[in-house]
């Protein structure tokens, strides 16, 4: 249980810079961002044609389908099956493209591989 | 009584009232327990801000849904569609896809990088002072807006139940809920608060999933029928169409592109939903928690188009609209219909309860963030023990409960989604902008923040005195007085754009450069999670 209020520092004298400089996590931070930014592009823009064409072509969005289902109801429940699906694709990708890389930083982190003053062995616990 | 012709009589409803209040009595009395266990190992700051970090991800993401689906997205939603038809669906789309903003771009980096406050990620490669207490005003602002409507949920709900329509007896209901929401807090902290959230998340969804059925039975499980009855009901088939409410004039236009943006946006900045996810072990439990979150939110929020529609169509708009507690009264007014006061009683206790544990998460949230922000980094400048520490966020949650009460007394009568919406608009302006800026922008500095957050939050608040909601029109707060100078009454449209705006003119416009070494440790942190995963077992 916790029983303190700071953030355990097991990586206190750890040189960060040296770790973002690396070409491992550059890779993180490329894949990281080459997923989560053109997909926030994506759903933003599907989201606000949404709201446009409710706004401004209320007769586009009124048709009728089937039955009393018009265009505009379909896609609002599309709105919710892109949001399901982009859920899925993103677990799914962190789970194979950033989980492992991650971790193996954070373990090399941890073993001191980045310490400032050589590999001392002190301030951890575990 | 008016209605009398209708499906529903509301002039009945007074005789389940020892019903309805037996049904919510045994819900606080059994909540009371859980909390009462739970606090049993509450010693740390990290056990009452943060639960001792010790939830699963989808426990955790149960409780987020109980958080995200207030009164708002229950009582608001119903009674939005119920009487605007699909503008009112609008709510639902917007407050499901904000979760999207949420999952990619802030959870997990966040749950790396902070320890039990926003402004713990803002102000962690920025210069602490100024950022924390920007941080920590407009935590305590958005709070303040997302409790005014909760308390305005119960207002609505209690006058229907009781048929309390005088001003003394709604005030004094608000006043029940608002000393039964600081005891909890009190007592239970962070923990007992997601056990409460829990619960009544789970109430809640199976409560809404009953009615839908229900609905759906009634109508052969035929979507179309359903929709045909709702515009035979009304007489009117522009309810299947967008623009009932929102179509009117290009300032209404307007007006909804506006509700839109603030939607989408807001999520990923509320205080009490990022809390949240430090209540979680790991990254990737914070993860797993907005995808349970995601899943329930997207299932309720389908229920609600249901339900929305079925008022509609069996209980009628002009009922609702004439019932006490207005617009509000849709979902409770449906389950009368449906299932007498039995059902009525249940319903009514889990939106009581969702009101409750809504409010118990907004005040902890704002809590935590004057004890920690303000009292712990910035008065006593680091110096505080945590006992202390939790001891002033004890008596915030006294101050805060107050003044929820009072607030909720004034807001009593507002639709309760559009309420939120204004809260959503607030976080969006204010913290969303600096979240992201200092999360994926490395040029970021502390006078970018620093602009971006007042200036977000300032234009925000000042678009809303401004605007038709406070004055001028026949729905406003103050009906007599004549200041409304801005035509929208959702300000995102001007004020978001503004924050995101400040905050890069306030980067490029500062000579000052940030700590490089401290840019590296906040997105080494942030995307490997080392240190925070550790959180637990030290």
């Amino acid at each position: 249980m916790g029983n303190d209020a700071r953030i355990p520092d097991a990586a206190a004298p750890v040189d960060f810079e040296e770790v973002q400089s690396t070409a491992r996590f550059q890779e993180l931070r490329k894949r990281h961002r080459s997923f989560v930014f053109p997909m926030a592009v994506a759903f933003l823009l599907w989201y606000f044609a949404y709201v446009l064409l409710a706004d401004y072509a209320v007769g586009f969005m009124s048709t009728k389908v089937w039955g009393n289902i018009n265009i505009g109801l379909i896609l609002g429940l599309l709105q919710f099956v892109s949001t399901f699906a982009i859920t899925g694709w993103y677990v799914s990708y962190s789970n194979r493209k950033l989980d492992p890389i991650a971790a193996e930083i954070r373990h090399e982190i941890e073993g001191h591989e980045f310490d400032k003053d050589g590999n001392r062995v002190t301030g951890v616990n575990k | 009584m008016i209605g009398i012709a209708t499906s529903v009589d509301v002039a009945q409803l007074k005789e389940t009232t020892l019903l309805n209040m037996g049904i919510f009595g045994l819900f606080v009395a059994v909540t009371m327990v859980i909390v009462l266990r739970a606090s049993r190992n509450n010693k740390t700051a990290a056990d009452y801000y943060a639960a001792g970090r010790s939830f699963t991800g989808s426990q955790n993401g149960t409780a987020i849904a109980g958080d995200y689906l207030s009164a708002a997205s229950f009582l608001g939603i119903t009674g939005a569609i119920a009487v605007n038809g699909y503008d009112g669906f609008m709510y639902s789309i917007g407050f499901l896809v904000a979760w999207l903003v949420a999952l990619l771009l802030v959870a997990e980096l966040l749950r790396n990088t902070g320890k039990f406050t926003m402004a713990d990620v803002l102000s962690f490669r920025l210069k602490q002072r100024p950022v924390r207490i920007a941080a920590a005003i407009s935590t305590l602002a958005v709070c303040f807006f997302y409790l005014l409507a909760q308390m305005a949920g119960a207002g609505s709900l209690i006058s229907l139940l009781l048929g309390i329509s005088d001003w003394g007896g709604q005030a004094l209901v608000i006043i029940v809920v608002g000393a039964l929401m600081i005891m909890y807090v009190l007592i239970g902290g962070m923990k007992g608060t997601t056990w409460v959230q829990i619960i009544k998340a789970i109430l809640l969804i199976a409560g809404a999933a009953v009615m839908t059925l229900w609905v759906l039975a009634i109508y052969g499980f035929n979507l179309s029928s359903l929709l045909g009855a709702a515009v035979e009901t009304s007489g009117n088939p522009a309810v299947l169409n967008p623009g009932l409410q929102y179509g009117k004039s290009e300032t209404s236009k307007l007006d909804f592109m506006s509700l839109g943006l603030a939607l989408v946006l807001g999520t990923a900045a509320l205080p009490h939903v990022l809390m949240r996810f430090y209540t979680v072990p790991t990254a990737k439990e914070a993860r797993k928690s907005v995808v349970w979150s995601i899943w329930l939110i997207g299932l309720f929020y389908l229920f609600t188009l249901v339900l929305g529609y079925g008022a509609a169509a069996l209980v009628g708009a002009e009922t609702i609209k004439t019932a006490p507690g207005g617009v509000n009264a849709a979902a409770p007014l449906l389950a009368f219909h449906l299932g007498g006061p039995l059902l009525l009683g249940f319903i009514s206790a889990v939106a009581f309860a969702t009101i409750l544990a809504v409010v118990a998460g907004l005040t902890i949230t704002a809590a935590a963030s004057f004890a920690h922000d303000i009292y712990a980094n910035v008065i006593s400048k680091g110096k505080a023990d945590a006992d202390t520490e939790v001891k002033v966020a004890r008596r915030t949650v006294v101050v805060i409960g107050i003044l929820a009460i009072l607030g909720g007394i004034l807001a009593n009568g507002q639709n309760v989604a559009f309420l939120v919406a204004l809260a959503f608009a607030v976080a969006a302006s204010a913290n969303l902008p600096t979240i992201v800026y200092s999360l994926f922008w490395r040029r970021f500095t502390t006078q970018g923040a620093v602009w971006s957050m007042y200036g977000g939050l300032g234009s925000a608040i000042l678009l809303i005195i401004f605007s038709p909601v406070v004055s001028g029109a026949a729905t406003s707060m103050i009906k007599d007085a004549h200041f409304a100078l801005f035509p929208l009454s959702n300000p995102g449209i001007v004020s978001i754009p503004l924050a995101f705006l400040l905050g890069w003119l306030g980067t490029v416009l500062d000579k000052k450069r940030e700590d490089t070494a401290k840019q590296a440790e906040m997105e080494v942190r942030s995307l490997t999670g080392v240190g925070a995963e550790k959180a637990v077992d030290h």
